[in-house]
């Protein structure tokens, strides 16, 4: 994307928004909320088209990744933990066009739908509502060992489902 | 990968940035110098977006798209976008967004300085280099200030084997072609001898990027070697050859970066 294209942020936003929305959504859970996430992102893009590298991997993963980081920064009223330049994302599965990435989603659904409920339920609190370990700990009362063994296994889970 | 069986589970939880305290610590001090386990931490970061991508919900409201862009039309007819600062918005929950660019820029300024600091130093104790060494310290001034901004690709080059700690840090501005690359404590070589830096390409052979030998203090630097424009970086690293340099790498890998 070249510095200073309006009219290519704009196809991006067309064309990444709804992801970045929902993502924002998803963690904040308030429609207002999720819009200043939704412009944030996008500006940051605009003002830092470097950030993304897209030798190394799917920009809609990327952008999905920052927005989820930005969402739970917002959630937890604490500063941003990485900057965007920082952020890398190896996504094997090609995401560029919406149905790879709508039949992706659909797939992790299953995976996540056939996972056992405290492994998902786990990942969840850490990917969405951003939740340390020990916190996660303390909310299930299990031990920490089970939380980061749980975790682990939710994440290969969800990777051998996209190696073929 | 067993010998990093300890740190498999907090690599996970560091992926979702759900690790705090001296786990987090621990492992942040294993990573600086894992090219392994960062290569991993990425894969995990990557297995976590999927949980981002399966994400459904309404689409956003139709007036955001005009706001973003009415955002970006007046950012752009006040330049703003040559500026790293952004002013805080409206309401205190955004106020740090401004911060994230601004303290990239600012992290980057120090490590040069300090390292500027610690050469002037050594300067004044070792008299015999020092007109070059002064000459070199004042071209890094000069040339860093170009180098600061948002857009430059920071590369830490670290060791294959731990100690000593050899370590460099390359500044890459792709667009520019500029390359600023700070070593230390690098081991000294028999006088024929030289580091040759590589630049790593996405895709092609290595580039050759300036050869440097060690002061009495292991410290090295190579400022703004002739590079083809435009060439992205992949990473960087650091043979050793004759200290004419040579073309292509002849020996095997010392040092190699990873992005950070």
């Amino acid at each position: 994307m070249k510095s200073g294209d309006q009219g290519a942020l704009a196809e991006l936003y067309d064309r990444y928004s709804s992801i970045v929305y929902a993502v924002a959504l998803r963690v904040l859970g308030d429609t207002g909320a999720a819009e200043d996430v939704l412009q944030e992102v996008f500006l940051q893009l605009w003002r830092n088209p470097g950030a993304f590298d897209a030798a190394r991997g799917s920009l809609g993963a990327w952008l999905a990744v920052i927005t989820r980081n930005r969402a739970i920064d917002a959630l937890r009223r604490r500063r941003p933990e990485t900057d965007i330049e920082d952020v890398v994302v190896s996504v094997a599965p090609d995401l560029a066009a919406d149905a790879d990435r709508s039949r992706a989603a659909e797939k992790v659904r299953g995976v996540l739908g056939g996972m056992p409920a405290p492994q998902r339920s786990a990942l969840e609190m850490a990917y969405f509502e951003g939740l340390s370990h020990s916190e996660i700990a303390a909310k299930t009362g299990e031990p920490l060992g089970t939380i980061k063994t749980r975790i682990r296994a939710g994440l290969i889970t969800l990777r051998k489902a996209f190696q073929t | 990968m067993s010998a990093h069986e300890q740190f498999a589970e907090d690599l996970a939880l560091y992926a979702l940035n759900a690790l705090e305290g001296d786990d987090r610590s621990r492992l942040e001090r294993h990573l600086a110098s894992c090219a392994e386990c960062r290569l991993e931490l990425e894969q995990l970061r990557g297995d976590g977006a999927l949980l981002a991508l399966s994400t459904t919900g309404p689409r956003p409201p139709a007036r955001a798209r005009q706001r973003l862009l009415d955002a970006i039309a007046k950012e752009s007819a006040a330049h703003v976008r040559t500026a790293p600062r952004t002013t805080p918005q409206r309401g205190s929950a955004w106020g740090w967004l401004g911060w994230a660019a601004t303290a990239a820029v600012l992290v980057v300024a120090t490590l040069l300085w300090k390292d500027n600091s610690a050469l002037k130093q050594a300067l004044a104790s070792a008299n015999q280099q020092g007109a070059q060494e002064l000459r070199e310290l004042q071209d890094l001034r000069r040339v860093t200030a170009p180098i600061l901004s948002p857009d430059a690709q920071v590369v830490t080059v670290v060791a294959v084997k731990t100690p000593p700690q050899p370590g460099g840090k390359a500044f890459y501005l792709r667009n520019r072609g500029s390359l600023v690359f700070l070593a230390t404590n690098m081991p000294p070589l028999p006088p024929n001898k030289a580091y040759e830096l590589w630049l790593i390409p996405t895709e092609g052979a290595p580039i050759a990027a300036g050869v440097f030998k060690p002061d009495a203090h292991g410290r090295g630097s190579v400022i703004n070697p002739p590079l083809p424009a435009g060439t992205q970086a992949k990473t960087f690293a650091i043979t050793v050859e004759n200290e004419a340099g040579s073309a292509t790498p002849t020996s095997p890998v010392l040092m190699v970066g990873a992005g950070e």
